[in-house]
């Protein structure tokens, strides 16, 4: 069913109980062209662009829990581009091209809401590194631009920008065209769409194995749900990667880490853009809700609890409250975990595998749900036809033994 | 926040540690040597185990050694903590 004004109207009249289930819920088949293990936002994109792009449509997305109940359903939204180097801009922009549309061509809100993405500066050393990625960014068309602490407040009115701030504001960086979206719609409009178009969306289903034959070429995966064959195997499964892989024998470059956020209970409009500040470790934004939305940094220590230290969370609300005095009294109202899959460079990894048929997409760590979009696209080009798009192409797994890694880490751009 | 039994010290409270990556990683022996594979597997691949984990970690605001803890990534709970250079079966038991 088609959501329109029209359709609303017509099934306000009715109670509002005509509503089709969004995505059908079959029984796995026996085989299918290609199986994506993981149901989060950049496996559920992947399968639609297979069948909307590439006409693959005997698709099935095996999902071990809930469609988004991973990193998907748990981040906080933050949307932007501006990355340091040339293939990380290429990438993230990409997908950045792609949001402002999707909505539309989902037939989904996503509530995409590109209101501005602020990138504070609270020493020499940040406005250094702050500027340098503002004329990167600008050399490569990404829209970026410096402000002083004064422009910077006339955009953001709650920043503190007085002298006696703890953490003084020197400038910041804004892109305007970043934002947030609704996590749990881009799953949900993604798994619409695919579904309506073929796919099979398969819940409750854990990969316990992949299958191999005597060249070594996958045919199919080990399920909760029994066996099920494939040509191709797409792995999208984020913390959860290294434990798939390893089914198949490959070790990755990857460890699992607790990130958590948190949100405060819902209030009136007060904050109107995305405020990142990388030196003290926190962001926030308010939800269409009302809620303010925090998030602290990675814990330490790799971990699939979906937990983390209550230190990390105490850091980041001490930070938000001594550079937004006004909050020092909003009482907190829910925190959780999820478990990225953080690589050396913290760059993600788009890749052939080694073993015929199989690939994996993983590695987008605390910053991959902006790339929802341009990562399933890229993917499900690499799925359908055999090899990388350019923009992913420099994504490899191969440049951990080539050395041409893409050190975003050491670029200190911000994670998220 | 993990409580941390530091092998010199005793218990600890997590924010007194550093954590330092996947324990009795081997270094290749002739680096220089060794083709582009292997070292990019000591640099880079990591088992990365749901379940007990061998890991370092240092005791930075303490005496400042390294050690190595056995801990259980699923429950967060710390199996066994040893002393560094000691190899994991021997400090901690089956695991
Ligand atoms: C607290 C937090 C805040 C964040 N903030 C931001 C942000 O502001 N901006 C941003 O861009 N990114 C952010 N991120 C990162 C972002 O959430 C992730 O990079 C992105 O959502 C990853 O999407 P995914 O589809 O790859 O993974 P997921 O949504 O985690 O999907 C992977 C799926 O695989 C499934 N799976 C695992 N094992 C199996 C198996 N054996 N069989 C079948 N299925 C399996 C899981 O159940 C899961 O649903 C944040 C993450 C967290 C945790
Ligand atoms: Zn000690």
């Amino acid at each position: 069913m088609k959501f329109s004004g029209l359709a609303l109207l017509r099934q306000s009249l009715g109670g509002h109980r005509g509503w089709d289930r969004q995505w059908r819920s079959p029984e796995p088949k026996a085989a299918y062209d290609v199986v994506i293990v993981g149901g989060g936002g950049h496996g559920l994109a992947t399968a639609y662009y297979l069948a909307s792009v590439h006409g693959v449509t005997n698709v099935a997305v095996l999902e071990r829990g809930w469609i988004g109940g991973g990193n998907t359903g748990r981040n906080t939204t933050v949307i932007r581009s501006n990355y340091l180097f040339d293939e990380s801009a290429a990438l993230y922009n990409h997908a950045l091209d792609l949001w402002p549309g999707l909505s539309a061509e989902l037939n989904y809100n996503l509530m995409f809401s590109p209101r501005g993405v602020m990138l504070l500066a609270h020493t020499l050393h940040d406005v250094h590194i702050t500027k340098r990625h503002v004329h990167s960014n600008r050399l490569h068309g990404i829209d970026n631009v410096w402000l002083d602490p004064v422009e910077a407040k006339a955009f953001c009115p709650p920043l503190d920008i007085s002298e006696r701030a703890r953490y003084p504001i020197l400038g910041a960086a804004l892109q305007k065209s970043g934002g947030t979206a609704r996590h749990d719609a881009v799953a949900w409009g993604y798994a619409r769409a695919a579904s309506a178009l073929g796919v099979d969306i398969i819940e409750n289903c854990a990969v316990l194995g992949i299958g191999r034959d005597a060249t070594g070429s996958v045919v199919g995966v080990e399920t909760s749900r029994g066996p099920i064959g494939a040509r191709k195997i797409g792995v999208v499964a984020a913390g959860a990667t290294s434990t798939i892989m390893d089914m198949a024998g490959v070790r990755m470059p990857l460890e699992s880490h607790p990130l958590q956020a948190l949100v405060s209970e819902p209030v009136k409009p007060c904050f109107p853009c995305v405020v990142m500040s990388n030196t003290v470790h926190a962001y926030i934004s308010q939800s269409d809700k009302g809620e303010l939305v925090i998030g602290a940094g990675a814990d330490q220590y790799p971990s699939y609890s979906q937990t983390g230290g209550v230190h990390q969370l105490t850091l980041a609300v001490e930070a938000i409250c001594e550079m937004f005095p006004m909050f020092g009294r909003m009482r907190m109202l829910r925190s959780w975990g999820g478990t990225v899959d953080l690589t050396p460079d913290r760059s993600p990894i788009l890749s052939d595998t080694g073993i015929a048929g199989l690939y994996v997409n993983c590695g987008w760590g605390t910053g991959g749900f902006k790339a929802t979009p341009g990562s399933g696209h890229l993917f499900a080009h690499h799925l359908a036809t055999g090899s990388a798009h350019p923009i992913a192409a420099p994504f490899s797994l191969d440049r951990y033994t080539t050395g041409r890694l893409i050190d975003e880490a050491a670029a200190a751009a911000v994670a998220h | 926040m993990l409580l941390i039994e530091c092998p010199h010290c005793g218990p600890r409270a997590e924010i007194e540690f550093r954590y330092s990556g996947e324990a009795h990683m081997v270094r290749p022996a002739a680096a220089a040597a060794c083709d582009d594979a292997t070292w990019a597997a000591y640099l880079y691949l990591r088992d990365n185990v749901r379940g007990e984990h061998a890991e370092r970690w240092r005791h930075t605001h303490g005496c400042g050694q390294f050690f190595n803890v056995v801990r259980d990534t699923l429950t967060d709970r710390v199996v066994t903590t040893y002393p560094a250079g000691h190899a994991r079966s021997a400090a901690g038991g089956e695991i």
